[in-house]
């Protein structure tokens, strides 16, 4: 806890350094000077930043810096990855190492504020929930008093569970693992009564690790809120817009069914004023950010739009459907601000 | 005492007399050793047919996610598919070549320095071919010349990583915990407190707490704007660290050598340096090369660390490997025994050469 006292003092510091010194534009600058975006992503998290086979950085936490990456340059390949833990992910962005954090990163009050940090947009709702083997005959949460819970440190998971057991006065004994892989192999092996992470991870872990998934259930509480989402430092209002506006376009692009296939022919026929603002077709857009006129139009044609992103990567890698990612119009709470 | 009094006494009899005379002696030797050499041989009968089963017969290597879920041991078929990643991490698919050769030639490298005991014309070839082959070996890796596109270190990963940060680590922390030894043994009072405390401080606190402070504290203290690289920063946390250790390994040997030595030398009116390196050195470095290699090896171990700051070597690239995809990540155990098995291939070989390393040394002893 003190570490982080330190840390936290210690960021605040430089923060604040930091926004005196920044000039408008200063960090969106520096991109278009080097030639490319660097990128925070995660160390290894399926679906959501993990290196393939080939050791190709993909998921849709990838994608956001890809399409901030083929606003600016027109090439979404323009990005350079660095692998952060969560203890480093801050520092890097407040010390300038990276651009942006794409990192399966919880907007909070602390690192909005305090930290000098802007979050902008929010590409994976996720929540907090409780994995338990059937056996154990529990079907809620609040019967889970006393229970053992495996759980990985330094994350809000760990202090969400200490909320939650606090607030319905129940105790709980936490079995802390660094280590996802040896954190699921206690949970099955039975060190732990209960497992609790974001349910998009209970749900992998629950498919790929368990000997037989039907053995084990999702507890229908979801204890906390987790909006994951892209995150720059504070300084560079420029560089925020284009980050936030890529983010945008790639969910109004799937609002307008604009997909990677059928962007050229939307370009050259759509008759829809929304779709030709994005793409560029009526200009103004791309003036405004500071960008080309086409940088919508790469997004979706390099990237995709938001539901082919998260299909080949969340639903594809993880088996998770849309739930509360889903559009605002199919009852999820994707809703983009409009690109006009 | 002459080198034949040591030998035993030359064996009699057929084989299998002998060997019946070897394990009474050696394995029934009164009832609790019987029952010991018993114990032993149920516990392996035991342990061995399950692993081989499990890793042999019922393995497969079929680089395939459906083989291994039909498989009923174990699944090589993760390190198989996963082998290019394992092996070189991130580095950009196309350009691994790169990595490649910079390992192979490293090796050289290291091989041509090892074997200069066993042949001396190599001796003059040591230092040419570092400074010759680092560079060239840092030119693969990050390219930016030649027409080899540039590659940042953020990408670099797997064997080549640990090799590097441990060969680097090696070089540069000898002589610097040689400095900081003859430093803590020095007569100049100025000299002699900052080695001890600098000794005292790093050997106080752990690799990963220097790790950490030098990947997430330090980058703070500096100007806006100004970074210094990650994976620079990790190296020079291990030098400093494997610094403070080595130099309490030297002080051992150099107190061992009699006092003698160093008025022999002071008596031929030797400088400082001089009879430290004629006369001192040559005889503490030989006495300490077991714990010198013990250190080498737990710091080639210890490399393992930088995956908390999110530098992949092969340890790291192996978990990489399991998160490429999540139908891969139940065969942890495969994954980990694979780089086990790497790890003591390379552990096992140093520990080799610094028997071999004494015994070629101590032959001057033996008359």
């Amino acid at each position: 806890m003190k570490i982080q006292t330190i840390l936290a003092a210690g960021a605040m510091t430089v923060a604040a350094v930091a926004a005196q010194n920044a000039q408008a534009g200063a960090v969106l600058d520096g991109i278009k000077a080097k030639g490319f975006v660097q990128c925070g992503v995660n160390t290894g998290l399926p679906g959501f930043s993990a290196a393939n086979a080939e050791g190709k950085w993909e998921g849709i936490d990838v994608d956001v810096c890809r399409a901030a990456a083929a606003a600016v340059f027109g090439d979404a390949n323009a990005v350079q990855y660095t692998p952060l833990t969560a203890a480093q992910r801050f520092t890097a962005l407040q010390s300038g190492e990276i651009d942006i954090l794409s990192r399966n990163t919880t907007a909070t009050t602390t690192r909005d504020a305090k930290l000098g940090l802007t979050f902008v947009g929010i590409n994976y709702y996720d929540g907090q929930g409780f994995l338990i083997p059937k056996a154990l005959g529990v079907s809620s949460a609040t019967e889970l008093d006393g229970a053992t819970v495996c759980v990985e440190p330094g994350t809000t998971t760990e202090l969400n569970l200490a909320d939650y057991f606090r607030a319905k006065g129940m105790s709980f004994e936490p079995v802390v693992i660094e280590n996802i892989n040896e954190a699921t192999a206690a949970f099955f092996s039975g060190r732990c009564d209960v497992y609790t992470t974001d349910a998009s991870g209970l749900a992998s872990i629950r498919t790929q690790m368990a000997e037989n998934p039907a053995d084990y259930v999702i507890l229908p509480e979801i204890i906390s809120k987790e909006p994951l989402g892209p995150v720059v430092a504070q300084g560079d209002e420029q560089w925020s817009d284009v980050v936030r506006w890529a983010f945008a376009a790639m969910v109004e692009a799937e609002e307008y069914g604009v997909t990677m296939e059928n962007v050229d022919d939307m370009k050259a026929n759509s008759t829809n004023p929304g779709i030709q603002r994005l793409l560029g077709v009526s200009p103004g857009m791309g003036e405004a950010l500071g960008l080309d006129e086409a940088w919508a139009y790469n997004i979706v044609k390099q990237v995709g739009n938001y539901g082919e992103s998260y299909e080949k990567n969340v639903t594809a890698k993880l088996g998770l459907e849309r739930g509360l990612n889903a559009l605002w119009t199919d009852g999820g709470l994707q809703y983009a601000w409009p690109v006009r | 005492m002459s080198e034949n009094a040591k030998l035993p006494p030359l064996p009699t009899g057929t084989f299998s007399e002998r060997a019946v005379a070897w394990s009474k002696k050696n394995l029934f030797d009164g009832w609790f050793n019987t029952l010991l050499t018993l114990g032993s041989i149920a516990f392996l009968v035991w342990l061995i047919p399950p692993i081989v089963e499990w890793a042999i017969i019922n393995a497969t290597l079929a680089p395939s996610i459906e083989a291994c879920a039909e498989a009923t041991g174990a699944c090589w078929g993760f390190v198989n598919a996963n082998l290019r990643l394992i092996l070189f991490g991130t580095y950009p698919f196309e350009e691994q070549w790169r990595p490649l050769l910079a390992m192979i030639l490293l090796m050289g490298i290291i091989c041509g320095s090892l074997g200069a005991v066993k042949y001396p014309s190599l001796r003059k070839a040591i230092i040419p071919m570092w400074v010759i082959g680092v560079p060239i070996i840092a030119i693969l890796m990050w390219g930016g010349v030649f027409g080899l596109t540039y590659v940042q270190n953020s990408y670099w990963g797997g064997l080549p990583l640990t090799l590097i940060l441990s060969s680097i680590g090696v070089i540069f922390a000898f002589p610097f915990g040689l400095l900081l030894a003859l430093g803590r043994q020095s007569h100049m009072p100025a000299i002699k407190t900052v080695s001890v405390v600098y000794i005292e401080v790093i050997r106080g606190v752990p690799l990963i707490t220097v790790l950490f402070m030098a990947s997430v504290m330090f980058p703070l203290f500096l100007p806006d704007g100004v970074t210094i690289d990650k994976l620079l920063r990790a190296q020079i946390g291990i030098i400093l660290f494997t610094a403070a250790y080595l130099a309490e390994v030297f002080r051992g040997g150099l107190q061992a050598v009699p006092r003698g030595q160093f008025e022999a030398g002071d008596s031929l009116a030797l400088s400082y340096w001089q009879s430290m390196r004629l006369i001192i050195l040559p005889q503490a470095l030989r006495l300490v090369i077991p714990p010198t290699v013990n250190s080498f090896i737990s710091m080639f171990k210890d490399t393992t660390l930088v995956v908390i700051i999110g530098l992949f070597d092969f340890l790291g690239t192996v978990k990489l490997a399991l998160r490429s995809d999540p139908a891969w990540t139940k065969y942890y155990v495969e994954g980990y025994a694979f780089a086990a098995a790497i790890f003591f291939l390379i552990c096992f070989s140093m520990a080799k050469y610094s028997a071999y390393l004494e015994k070629e040394l101590r032959k001057g002893e033996q008359r």
